[in-house]
């Protein structure tokens, strides 16, 4: 016993570690990280406090110089500026307009396309092929079809004898039409999501509840929808804060208009901080951006935390 | 006469089979109609509409890379994107080893750091990152376009993605390579990275796709003509008005975008799974 002690002990005098066996692994596991972690606070983490810092000043282009002003941005937002609240409502009413409708589409496609049937790859991949397509190209083809009465959607529309609207100069049908578009482009991401969740579902629960003589609808109802909660949960969250993120799909197709119909939040952040300068208040926009998409993840949190227990 | 059970899923087969076509149409006919009109010229584009173009103007193919440095944008976009991929590769693999594999103080805390990292948009740090950039002296270059997407959200959802993997290799597989006398870093390269080979493809699909189409970043950050991306450059296809020239629009758009499609058609499986692993958009 002892023996071995001292063995151990010269053992280790001989070559004399600077570090004991935790100190190296904990020093190469902080060599693994470090680029990650010098991004991480260069490009994340400070940004992300020098934004709420920005927020709270107002820059003069002319002197670049920046004077602190409290909460005065905001204020600006909440209660001077008109504009404010008209993004507000679009960005909220292109969620509520987008998230419902993607979601049960990706539902009933994924439903469709969930057992194997002859044509089930060709329907997938056509499903999702515009989800892999550039946001960019996607936006300029559709802005192409959607001109008024040279584009090919209302061309279709007059064969069967509709009268199609300018869709993206009228505010109301440009909402519509951005809202459309963009849920055609995303929506196979989503049934993706659901094909996967509903193939985890055992099939003895779907062949049980129909020995006892369960419909379909009930059978959906009842034994598939309530194992798909944790899916629809994630789904959801993900899509609303993709909604409140979405620039490219509008400053292509409509450049936020006609008469500011689809000025949302992610464009008005863009055009007050880079084509108006306005950083200080651009960066208060950032702000509540950052606070709606944070609101968002912790509800995410909260409902899971509750329906793990 | 009632119907066997057969006849009945037969049936119902067949109406799900056209329902899902009609349902199609809005998904398929944009690129079909993208490839015809970037074949058209500019006067036909306005006229009868038709799927095959009456005169079939390759012209159009050759006014793209006039009109503007077109085949110098698309090798950006293309040496970006790869740039992108091979450091978030590395990157997130090193971290997410480091993460999934090795005891360290504070590796709770840097979960907890990284995880808050992968909700928030890229508009909410733009403004920052836009004055970080010019005082680094890197306007109108593309290392913004490299940096921020390796470093940004995207690169922690690719750390989370390898740790997850990383967290399936069995540990014993590492001992063997511990005892063989490797390093960490031999480990880490020889045992744990060709034991990953799906979860490094999928980092590697949804990253290019990531980069190739990433719009709001250079938007910002270039201004050059020929440092533009393809992103960028389909939509400068502007006569002096600002109106579209939608011919050489569409063309250029199609060379964006068929390739792309290609390659999806061929690998859809593959491609489909990755983006199911990250669950995020690409």
């Amino acid at each position: 016993m002892a023996d071995t002690l001292t063995n151990h002990v010269s053992a280790r005098g001989l070559r004399a570690p600077r570090f004991s066996l935790r100190q190296r692994e904990a020093i190469e596991a902080w060599l693994f990280v470090s680029p990650t972690v010098v991004g991480f606070l260069l490009f994340f983490l400070g940004p992300l406090v020098a934004v709420v810092y920005f927020s709270l000043t107002e820059w003069n282009l002319l002197t670049q110089q920046s004077t602190f002003v409290g909460i005065d941005n905001y204020v600006d937002a909440l209660s001077r500026n008109p504009d404010f609240w008209h993004v507000l409502r679009n960005s909220f009413v292109f969620a509520l307009g987008l998230v419902p409708l993607n979601m049960s589409l990706a539902l009933m496609l994924a439903l469709a396309l969930s057992r194997p049937f002859r044509g089930v790859v060709f329907f997938r991949t056509i499903f999702f092929a515009p989800v892999v397509t550039s946001a960019v190209a996607w936006a300029i083809v559709w802005k192409f079809l959607l001109q008024g009465e040279a584009g090919a959607v209302n061309q279709l529309l007059a064969v069967v004898g509709i009268d199609g609207p300018n869709w993206l100069r009228e505010p109301d049908w440009a909402m519509v039409a951005v809202i459309v578009t963009r849920v055609i482009k995303m929506v196979g991401l989503n049934m993706i999501l659901y094909i996967a969740a509903l193939q985890a579902i055992p099939r003895d629960y779907e062949a049980a509840a129909r020995l006892e003589g369960a419909s379909n609808w009930q059978i959906f109802r009842m034994v598939i929808w309530p194992l798909l909660a944790p899916t629809t949960l994630v789904i959801f969250v993900i899509t609303m804060i993709g909604s409140f993120k979405v620039f490219d799909h509008i400053y292509l197709m409509t450049g936020g208009g006609p008469e500011n119909g689809t000025l949302v939040l992610a464009f008005y952040i863009y055009e007050q901080g880079f084509k108006f300068f306005n950083v200080g208040y651009a960066s208060a926009l950032a702000m509540i951006m950052f606070v709606i998409v944070l609101a968002l993840t912790v509800v995410q949190m909260i409902l899971r935390r509750r329906d793990m227990q | 006469m009632t119907l066997t059970t057969r006849q009945t899923r037969l049936i119902s087969r067949t109406c799900l089979t056209l329902a899902l076509l009609v349902v199609a149409v809005p998904f398929v006919f944009p690129f079909l109609w993208m490839v015809s009109s970037g074949f058209k010229s500019a006067t036909e584009i306005f006229g009868q509409p038709s799927l095959i173009p009456r005169v079939w103007r390759w012209q159009n193919y050759i006014e793209v890379f006039e009109y503007q440095p077109f085949a110098r944008q698309y090798f950006n976009s293309l040496y970006i994107a790869v740039t992108v991929t091979v450091l978030t590769l590395v990157i997130s693999s090193l971290a997410g080893y480091a993460l999934a594999r090795m005891r360290f103080a504070g590796a709770g805390l840097l979960m907890l750091f990284l995880l808050s990292a992968l909700m928030v948009p890229e508009e909410v740090t733009i403004i920052p990152n836009f004055f970080l950039i010019r005082w680094m002296g890197l306007m109108d270059t593309h290392a913004p376009l490299i940096l921020l997407p390796v470093f940004g959200s995207h690169g922690v959802m690719a750390t989370f993605l390898m740790r997850q993997y990383f967290l399936a290799i069995p540990k014993e597989l590492e001992e063997a390579g511990k005892m063989d006398g490797l390093s960490r870093f031999g480990i880490w390269w020889r045992v744990a990275l060709p034991m990953s080979r799906p979860a490094l493809a999928a980092v590697s699909i949804i990253t290019f796709l990531f980069s190739w189409n990433l719009f709001l970043e250079p938007l910002v950050f270039i201004s050059s003509l020929e440092r533009f991306t393809l992103p960028l450059a389909l939509s400068n296809f502007t006569d002096s008005y600002g109106l579209p020239l939608w011919h050489l629009q569409l063309a250029a758009t199609s060379l964006a975008v068929v390739p792309i499609l290609i390659v999806y058609l061929i690998a859809q499986r593959q491609i489909i799974e990755s983006f199911a692993l990250s669950g995020v958009k690409g």
